[in-house]
């Protein structure tokens, strides 16, 4: 996703010169591209990350649309308070880079971690949030955000693949459905889909008719989708590689209590990360109950109780 | 300015007198001449950070004797539903940026800085920034970057009244030398009498120019300069004034 990213950012770069890119030493084998390109246009600020929201700031104040980049946890929560204060609360067009959707970085350790990037996010209002779930959706947020007078969050896999059931659908409030089956339904946000198609896949085959419902547009919420497959089923998943608290599993029960519905929810992700266990992302997946078997064990569990 | 700070903070029963007062003549010289603003939301104003936000008072002041905001407004000041809160709102008239969480404003200006730079502008950037402000590791942050990009069309200025909240700055964590701190930083640093708007716009003037640095001015300023009761006292960062309190400071005001 982030050299998609940064492909779309190059072409719509060639056409807006508002746009800058500005990183907090990051992105090696990413961001030359641009720099090769745009030169003039990208600043490295340093490992500076509160620093480099507040320039963004200033620079987005006299016209520019700056996108900063950097890991996740260090593009958003070193810097937050300058997030709230600054492209927030001045409603400006800053775009707010963060790589690693959960433990993509799970070598790197805790700190590394991008489990708490969005509920924290979510807080504030009049910032879009969006956590692409493959290449071609990544490509289509940047472009349907790029006229937003306001700053936006892009929510990165450090991966790159495709989903050819989505098909690079994107729209701003808008979720994205796969399959049609009626006795469970699978909400999913980011790169981790890929586990929960899986796991859609072996309920399928074991019999159970699922929908799935992609939630790139964390912010603005896509309110009308979400009622919508709420309204309709008994039991309903999120799944998604952030700390249970605060991300899009938050996002459905608010959407479930605020309008009175009758389904029950069971949300899908990290609980604790102080364990310490480090390895690959498919491997803290699997740690964590967030592997494609975990996922549809856990389905059919909840639907045997209930049953 | 500093009967309007009085006045207005008497009747609205707040504090952070002293440090409107320690302030008052870097924005009279600031809006007195040194800056160029055709009028509030030009695009090639210059731009205007009061960092140390609380001080927020001496800038209304200095926007209502512009013109850019009315009596009425100014006389909202800390009641319901006003625009005048003890630190400034961006969406007031002539404010560039909000401010009111100590650090924030001086990376803004240079991001502002940098903005004008890259847009091949002759608009400057002034950022007034307080001495405990500089507990803050975003100042420096900000100001390695704006001394690595050579950002000549920055200044700020540092309003050195040797007060914070709780203290003294040289109790609560000593700033000196400071001076040679941002030297060492790589700015054209100057020191200047806080209280002289002629000396402070002279400053602002005649700075270096070459080599290309950011301009620091380490401005000495007495808290609660010109009411004689409340200079250098810790008492008159937070504390409102009482009718008693409030005679006597118009009576001794210099």
């Amino acid at each position: 996703m982030r050299t998609a990213f940064i492909q779309k950012l190059l072409e719509l770069a060639a056409q807006d010169p508002r746009i800058l890119l500005l990183t907090g030493d990051l992105g090696y084998t990413v961001v030359e591209r641009f720099v090769e390109a745009f030169p003039q246009r990208f600043v490295n600020v340093g490992a500076a990350e509160q620093n480099m929201i507040g320039l963004a700031t200033g620079l987005a104040e006299a016209g520019f649309v700056p996108f900063v980049y950097s890991i996740a946890p260090f593009a958003v929560l070193r810097p937050f308070e300058f997030i709230r204060n600054g492209p927030v609360y001045h409603q400006l067009p800053v775009r707010i880079v963060g790589v690693g959707q959960g433990v993509e970085y799970g070598l790197n350790g805790h700190t590394h971690f991008g489990v708490d990037d969005v509920g924290t996010l979510r807080t504030q209002p009049g910032l879009a949030i969006i956590a692409p779930t493959d290449d071609a959706q990544t490509r289509a947020a940047v472009e349907k955000t790029r006229a937003l007078p306001g700053p936006v969050y892009f929510r990165l896999s450090k991966d790159s693949f495709e989903i050819p059931e989505l098909g690079g659908a994107f729209d701003l409030a808008q979720a994205q459905w796969i399959g049609s089956g009626a006795d469970v339904l699978l909400i999913s946000s980011g790169a981790i889909t890929r586990e929960t198609l899986e796991a859609a896949r072996l309920l399928e085959a074991e019999g159970l008719g699922v929908t799935m419902l992609i939630v790139a547009s964390i912010a603005p919420a896509p309110l009308q989708d979400l009622v919508d497959a709420l309204s309709r089923f008994r039991r309903v998943f999120t799944v998604e590689a952030h700390y249970i608290t605060g991300g899009v599993g938050s996002l459905v029960a608010e959407v479930i209590a605020g309008h009175g519905l009758n389904v029950r929810l069971v949300r899908l992700g990290f609980e604790t990360l102080f364990d310490d266990r480090l390895g690959s992302a498919s491997f803290l997946h699997s740690a964590h109950g967030l592997s494609a078997a975990q996922i549809a064990a856990r389905v059919k569990e909840t639907i045997h109780e209930n049953a | 300015m500093r009967r309007i700070i009085l006045e207005r903070a008497y009747h609205a029963g707040v504090g952070h007198i002293g440090s409107a007062l320690s302030v008052v003549d870097i924005i009279a010289a600031l809006y007195a001449g040194t800056l160029r603003i055709p009028g509030p939301g030009h695009p090639e104003r210059d731009r205007f950070v009061l960092s140390k936000g609380h001080a927020a008072l001496a800038l209304y002041a200095a926007l209502f004797l512009k013109g850019w905001i009315s009596e009425e407004t100014l006389k909202t000041y800390c009641t319901d539903d006003t625009l005048l809160g003890t630190h400034p709102e961006r969406r007031l008239p002539g404010v560039d940026f909000g401010s009111g969480s100590l650090g924030a404003g001086m990376s803004y200006a240079v991001g502002a800085a940098l903005a004008a730079r890259m847009q091949h502008s002759t608009r400057r950037v002034f950022a007034l920034v307080s001495d405990a402000e500089c507990n803050q590791g975003i100042v420096w942050e900000a100001a390695l970057f704006a001394a690595h990009h050579r950002l000549a069309n920055l200044h700020v200025i540092i309003d050195l009244n040797g007060q914070q909240a709780l203290g003294y700055t040289r109790d609560v964590l000593d700033l000196e030398p400071l001076a040679e701190k941002w030297q060492a930083f790589g700015w054209d640093t100057q020191q200047v009498d806080g209280h002289s708007p002629q000396a402070i716009a002279a400053a602002l003037e005649s700075r270096t120019q070459e080599p290309a640095r950011p301009h620091v001015l380490l401005a000495q300023t007495t808290f609660g300069k010109g009411v004689p009761f409340m200079e250098n006292k810790i008492k008159w960062h937070y504390w409102p004034m009482s009718e008693e309190e409030y005679a006597l400071a118009l009576e001794n005001i210099l």
